[in-house]
């Protein structure tokens, strides 16, 4: 794969807005006729005429190849069929996120954060296009139109055009436009409209290439034995069973365990299998997740980390003619994402490069940097495109990129490729934590909500790691996201915190918080305002109130007229639940028709409406939004991960850990709501809000609310 | 021990011990990077390719079971069901991670060749035992049933 290593500040787009450096030819590009013109760090143009965007947020499959790139073909007016994509290198320079500052992809920012820099970076390309057209033709710029990748000039006397490419060998001494001109919404002729996406060819025909698939001469597979119960070490091992193995190599004691080196795949994988090893369970986790589950319950009752206070609660509940309790407790949780983690890394004397779906390439830089004791331009990093990851592929502490370095220096100079089994996966932790929500609303006399109270018991995200210092007066935001600043009218409220430890490693999972708040959040409104005798699609209506009351509003009117919403009952035995929520500055809201098949859910069909301000590529959206729903009915459906008494997981594969199949996805209807206001992020805002909308229909159905999931245990 | 295969009409010779998987085998020996590993237990379906035009789950396929066997890849399959597939993939945008989806269209292809006019229950069974993480299932549904009017006409 492409490996460009831009070495100059094109320029960096902050609050002042557009920096202009400098330009500075590219090594080589002043003895080639064939070099492509490089305005800035992210466009590409090739004499052929094709422009690669270098896509500084990871496709992990949410479409940032397709959704930037049209950003940067907007502005350029390039035609789409000229378009290319490939993941950036590792540069933070270059590269950064510009909402968190280095290089990384999460928390549904790649679009909020590319919208204006990557249209600058386009719209910068095409002024310079046009000023080497105007010196060549000898004509005024603003009489130069750009339109679909040709450069033309329409005079008295003659008809001038020229492509991209044509114009290549004459931007050499141009210096990119301090204040490029962007379009307005109005202009738009790509964004909006549904172009093709950019890698649907090679994701269709086996071509794509993910971590898994490099392969270098000489390189060794690399399979690691693993602790069995989280925050457990080695104590002793024998190699000598394993080094009998056809195919095995090496086998070294690196500190996440004891790595096993082979000449391909199944061979490390046999030879860890036959490893003898005897762990020290000092400091490990020997709850069973049921122990864990209740000791996180009892913390919650008593929770006192306050993280939002609205009104005064106790006076709240005080005056309440009718106070009603719950319990949810949410699950741990594997990302399972269908590619295992895995890359390769090729050391040498003083660096190091790898490939791997990185999600956090400045973090895994410094990583690698930090224990092969090289200085952090010396790590290079080639994001490769990435079989899922859903969170899975960013950790805290790196330990990926942590456990492939350390298996590089404990063998030396040379190239290996670490595999993670299924089973490593599933069992090696990092899951959404074990949540608990304890609630009580009051009701005044004529059903309104005069009291709320949610109290939450989780792991904290941040705790220990580099992020540690987000967490303010006790709270991480993370575990509590999605349950304070709701849109509705509750006078009196209050969410408490109770962060809770185990040796278990947690981490974010599409949607984060997110995904346990708003189930305990929607189910428990929709419990008060059954209770109240409310309508549950007007009774929320009636209680917005935030300043963003209208996206809200236009959202859940927009899926109840979809979904022709006329009460819990849709006949046939099938019930219907509604859910409204907002996540990543996305505000989503949900329908779902469920019935029961001998006490097993069956969801019929999902409408959703979904507001993410200008929708850049409604099919994209669309897939999202179902892509999302799917992977949040799969978690409330069927999966959870489990600690057996002692501390091992239970779950070590599919079969164990059940996930959504074809035919239990119902049938999706997505409505998107027109926009003007700048874009916000997809990926995540469709998990949120269906796990309620089932539960609320559950509830429906059988009088009670699951106040457990999933909904179908093992 | 050497055991001879049929890989995408090639005659090969592979040294390796039989109870090697296939998967591994078109992978790390042969480098056919399309075929998938996702769980190595025949649960999720993204290894699948065909053992004698049939369907097969190549990571509980040992290499000692399919000595003489013609084998097809994404790499190597065609023909008009195949054709179809893979347009009608790319053309619904069925991918988002994709990594499940060569293992998807070998499904779908072998159960093109068998029922080329299925019933949309009939594709949803057929396509039942193919995990998508990405939830990809109802464009893979509309996928089969474009690939299946494409060959009609």
């Amino acid at each position: 794969m492409g490996h460009l290593k831009p070495n100059r500040r094109a320029f960096l787009a902050g609050s002042a807005g557009l920096v202009i450096a400098a330009t500075i030819p590219l090594p080589g590009r002043a003895n080639s006729g064939a070099a492509p013109f490089a305005p800035n760090a992210f466009v590409r143009i090739a004499p052929d005429s094709s422009v690669t965007v270098l896509v500084k947020h990871s496709e992990l499959g949410q479409g940032t190849w397709t959704g930037l790139t049209t950003m940067v073909a907007e502005e350029l007016d390039a035609d789409w069929a000229q378009m290319r994509a490939e993941n950036a290198p590792a540069n933070v320079d270059l590269y950064a996120n510009s909402i968190f500052g280095v290089q990384g992809t999460g928390g549904s920012t790649a679009t909020p954060a590319s919208w204006m820099p990557m249209r600058q970076a386009g719209a910068a390309a095409r002024a310079m296009l046009v000023a080497a057209a105007a010196r060549e033709w000898g004509v005024p710029a603003t009489e130069i139109d750009v339109s679909a990748g040709i450069v033309s000039h329409s005079g008295l006397a003659s008809n001038l055009s020229a492509t991209f490419g044509d114009l290549v060998p004459l931007t050499a001494d141009l210096v990119p436009p301090d204040e490029p001109v962007l379009k307005t919404p109005d202009q738009f002729v790509l964004i909006g409209h549904d172009v093709p996406r950019i890698d649907a060819p090679e994701k269709s025909n086996g071509t794509a290439i993910y971590g898994m698939d490099v392969f270098h001469d000489g390189m060794l597979t690399v399979a690691v034995a693993r602790p069995p119960k989280f925050g457990a070490v080695v104590a002793s091992f024998d190699p000598a069973p394993a080094l009998e193995m056809p195919g095995v190599q090496r086998v070294a004691q690196i500190p996440s365990g004891i790595a096993v080196y082979a000449d391909d795949t199944w061979a490390a994988f046999q030879g860890r299998d036959v490893l003898e090893i005897t762990w020290d369970e000092t400091a490990a986790e020997t709850r069973s997740s049921e122990e864990i589950a209740r000791v996180w319950a009892q913390a919650a009752r008593t929770a006192d980390a306050i993280a939002e206070d609205r009104g005064d609660v106790d006076a709240g509940f005080a005056q309440a003619a009718e106070v009603v309790e719950a319990d949810f407790l949410l699950p741990y949780l594997s990302h399972a994402a269908m590619e295992p983690l895995d890359g390769v890394v090729e050391l040498s004397q003083d660096s190091a490069e790898f490939w791997m779906g990185s999600q956090w390439q400045t973090s895994d830089q410094n990583e690698a940097a930090a224990r092969f004791e090289f200085p952090p331009e010396n790590i290079a990093i080639n994001t490769t495109l990435t079989g899922g990851s859903f969170g899975r592929r960013t950790t805290a502490d790196n330990h990926f990129t942590a456990e492939l370095s350390e298996i590089a220096k404990a063998a030396g100079p040379g190239s290996y490729k670490l595999v993670w089994s299924r089973e490593d996966d599933m069992r090696g932790g990092y899951y959404r934590p074990l949540t608990v929500h304890h609630m009580q609303g009051g009701l005044d006399a004529d059903g309104n909500i005069v009291a709320w109270r949610n109290n939450v018991a989780s792991q904290s995200l941040l705790a220990g790691s580099p992020f540690e210092q987000f967490i303010t007066d006790g709270i991480d935001g993370s575990s509590v996201e999605g349950s304070r600043g709701l849109p509705y009218r509750l006078p009196n409220a209050r969410v408490a915190l109770a962060t809770m430890d185990s040796p278990v490693p947690v981490l974010w999972w599409r949607a984060v918080g997110h995904t346990h708040t708003a189930y305990a959040t929607e189910v428990f409104l929709d419990e008060l305002l059954e209770r109240g005798g409310k309508d549950r699609v007007q009774g929320r209506l009636d209680l917005l109130n935030a300043d963003d009351a209208g996206r809200h509003r236009g959202v859940l009117e927009r899926v109840a007229d979809i979904a022709d919403w006329q009460g819990l009952d849709a006949g046939n035995g099938i019930a219907r639940g509604v859910a409204l929520h907002k996540s990543f500055g996305s505000y989503v809201a949900m329908i779902a028709d469920v019935s029961l098949d001998q006490d097993v859910p069956r969801v019929h069909k999902v409408w959703a409406a979904v507001d993410c301000g200008i929708p850049i590529n409604p099919s994209i959206i669309q897939t999202q939004m179902a892509g999302g729903l799917g992977f949040g009915m799969s978690a409330a459906m069927f999966e959870e991960i489990t600690l057996l008494e002692g501390g091992e997981v239970d779950q070590s594969n599919y079969d164990g850990y059940r996930i959504l199949r074809n035919a239990e996805m119902p049938e999706v209807e997505i409505s998107i709501i027109d926009s003007t206001v700048d874009p916000t992020g997809i990926g995540e805002p469709g998990t949120p809000p269906i796990a309620p909308a089932i539960g609320n229909a559950l509830r429906a159905l059988t009088g009670v609310s699951p106040r457990r999931l999933p909904f179908v245990p093992a | 021990m050497t055991t001879s295969i049929t890989v995408n009409g090639v005659p090969t010779e592979i040294t390796a011990e039989g109870d090697k998987p296939l998967l591994w085998v078109l992978r790390d020996d042969l480098r056919l990077t399309g075929t998938k590993y996702g769980c190595g237990v025949a649960q999720c379906g993204a290894c699948t390719v065909l053992v004698d035009g049939f369907a097969q789950r190549s990571c509980i396929t040992p290499l000692d079971s399919i000595a003489g066997a013609d084998i097809t890849t994404i790499e190597g399959i065609d023909g008009p069901e195949a054709e179809a597939v893979k347009a009608a993939w790319t053309a619904v945008e069925v991918a988002q991670c994709g990594y499940c989806q060569s293992g998807q269209v070998m499904t779908a292809t072998a159960f093109l060749r068998d029922t080329p006019q299925p019933t949309d229950d009939e594709i949803i069974d057929a396509m039942d035992g193919n995990l998508c993480r990405c939830a990809t299932y109802t464009r893979i549904r509309t996928a089969v049933r474009q690939a299946s009017d494409a060959l009609e006409v």
